[in-house]
């Protein structure tokens, strides 16, 4: 039973199954998008953080790497909370949404990012800032440095925050809703699947998904061995 | 004009996580050549040199380099570090980032050739041995076209070859009428380059005298200590 659930999954895979197809799309495109909009957001943030001293800096790192560890559940129900009729962005109606699931990745994956940010950056400030001072390089030419010597490092911060988007569950199902052909993604459709005993469009979307986290941690390790082996340690 | 110091340092010191790292230095010297620092491990000689190069902001005394009070880096100064800061980035992007706009390609290029790493302009400067992190360094503060060169230890990890170019350098560089302040432990590097000697020991200046006076009739135990090679407490 078990060998046919994985034989149909294969079938699935191989022959392009439209069902899988969309649910995959979909779930790529939402949490690319979450991606984009943290990344946009959260990059930034880690760098003021890294080489600006400002008051409440020090609580602002520890609560962004508090918010790392967030309950994926807990972030669903608070944006659930934002988002429903009586909520106050409740009037944009966008509960069970591919932007509400948008919404809760973005919220997810903010802290990593930023937190992620700041650490390579801070490194950097700290070896590159006396150097800094002496050539009196301005504030903005030494982000610009900073940002691009450190360019993979927060590449695959970014991998990071992606590989975590799109393998989260609890936060998109409560916001989502897991609707067919609408908010239905990976790990909802994996979830739903699975508790209707339907295993093999499961299985299949069960390897997708690792063939994504695998293929995001072999471009982690390359760029990670490409970049030491130039001298970007 | 050459009775006003050079360099005029008054009751300088720095206090840092409650020790007395610099206690009471004043000098005044209007010595146009290299100013050799010399002192033991931990007397307080790179902290000296970051605070005459302003990196490093005194608790109490003031300076002045040229006349003009030190509260900041400055452009007129460039410094090389003990330990060398290099940039992420190739040999020659290293070179090109501490050049100004203006900066011409013969210059990089003499810098380069001045590091003698002509054949390595496009290696990572990070993945270079030591002395040659340090050759590029001392090229890359020159570009800068100083008035004062400030230099901690910046041939200590050199072979004779490089010690021997890089002495040139300076001595071309006091001719061209820049200024030169030296941290060596190298004594016969310090009799070759120094035209006045500061003793630091302790976080304290226990001589201060023309070179030859210094090295002949050292008038403290603990300078005639260090020049034997004995350990002083
Ligand atoms: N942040 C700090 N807090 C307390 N003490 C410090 C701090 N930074 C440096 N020191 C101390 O100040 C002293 C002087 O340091 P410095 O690096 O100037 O010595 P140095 O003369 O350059 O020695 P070396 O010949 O080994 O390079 C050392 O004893 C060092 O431990
Ligand atoms: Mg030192």
């Amino acid at each position: 039973m078990l060998i046919n659930a994985f034989n149909d999954a294969l079938t699935l895979i191989v022959s392009a199954d439209p069902d899988l197809i969309e649910i995959l799309l979909l779930s790529v495109q939402v949490s690319f998008s979450a991606l984009a909009i943290a990344g946009i957001l959260a990059m930034p943030l880690g760098t003021i953080l890294a080489i600006s001293h400002f008051r409440g800096r020090k609580l602002l790192i520890t609560f962004l790497n508090a918010m790392m560890g967030l309950p994926p559940v807990v972030v669903g129900l608070f944006v659930y909370l934002m988002l429903s009729r009586s909520g106050p962005l409740g009037i944009l109606e966008l509960l069970y949404t591919p932007t509400a699931m948008i919404i809760a990745q973005v919220i997810l994956i903010i802290p990593i990012i930023a937190s992620l940010t700041y650490q390579v950056i801070e490194e950097l400030n700290r070896e590159y800032k006396d150097l800094f001072l002496s050539l009196k390089i301005s504030p903005q030419q030494a982000v610009f440095a900073y940002l691009w010597d450190a360019r993979y490092s927060l590449f695959t911060t970014l991998l990071a925050g992606f590989g975590r988007a799109i393998s989260e569950v609890g936060a998109v199902m409560i916001v989502g809703g897991n609707i067919n052909h609408l908010t239905r993604i990976m790990t909802t459709a994996i979830a739903l699947e699975t508790s209707k005993g339907e295993l093999s469009l499961a299985l299949s979307l069960g390897i997708v998904l690792l063939t994504i986290a695998l293929l995001v941690n072999a471009i982690v390790i390359s760029i990670k061995t490409f970049a030491g082996e130039k001298g970007y340690v | 004009m050459s009775n006003t110091p050079l360099i005029e340092v008054t009751n300088l010191s720095l206090k840092l996580s409650n020790a007395d790292v610099l206690s009471s230095i004043t000098i005044a010297s209007t010595d146009p050549g290299v100013t050799m620092v010399m002192g033991p491990n931990g007397a307080g000689k790179s902290l000296f040199l970051r605070c005459l190069h302003g990196l490093t902001i005194p608790t109490g005394g003031s300076i002045k380099i040229f006349g003009n009070s030190i509260l900041g880096t400055s452009t007129d100064q460039a410094m090389v570090f003990q330990k060398p800061v290099l940039l992420r980035r190739s040999v020659i992007d290293n070179l090109k980032f501490a050049g100004s706009t203006n900066t011409q390609r013969n210059a990089i290029d003499d810098a380069l050739s001045l590091a003698r790493l002509q054949d390595k302009q496009h290696f990572p400067a990070k993945l270079l041995s030591g002395g040659e992190q340090q050759r590029l360094a001392l090229s890359r503060a020159l570009l800068r076209e100083p008035k004062l060169l400030v230099l901690d230890e910046p041939t200590a990890s050199l072979d004779p070859a490089s010690v021997q170019i890089i002495e040139q350098v300076i001595q071309d560089f006091t001719e061209r009428g820049g200024k030169v302040i030296f941290v060596s432990h190298d004594i016969g590097q310090a009799k070759r380059l120094g035209s006045e000697i500061i003793f630091l020991h302790m976080g304290r200046v226990l001589e201060h005298s023309v070179a030859s006076a210094f090295f002949n009739n050292p008038v403290t135990d603990e300078a005639r200590a260090y020049l034997n090679g004995h350990i002083i407490i």
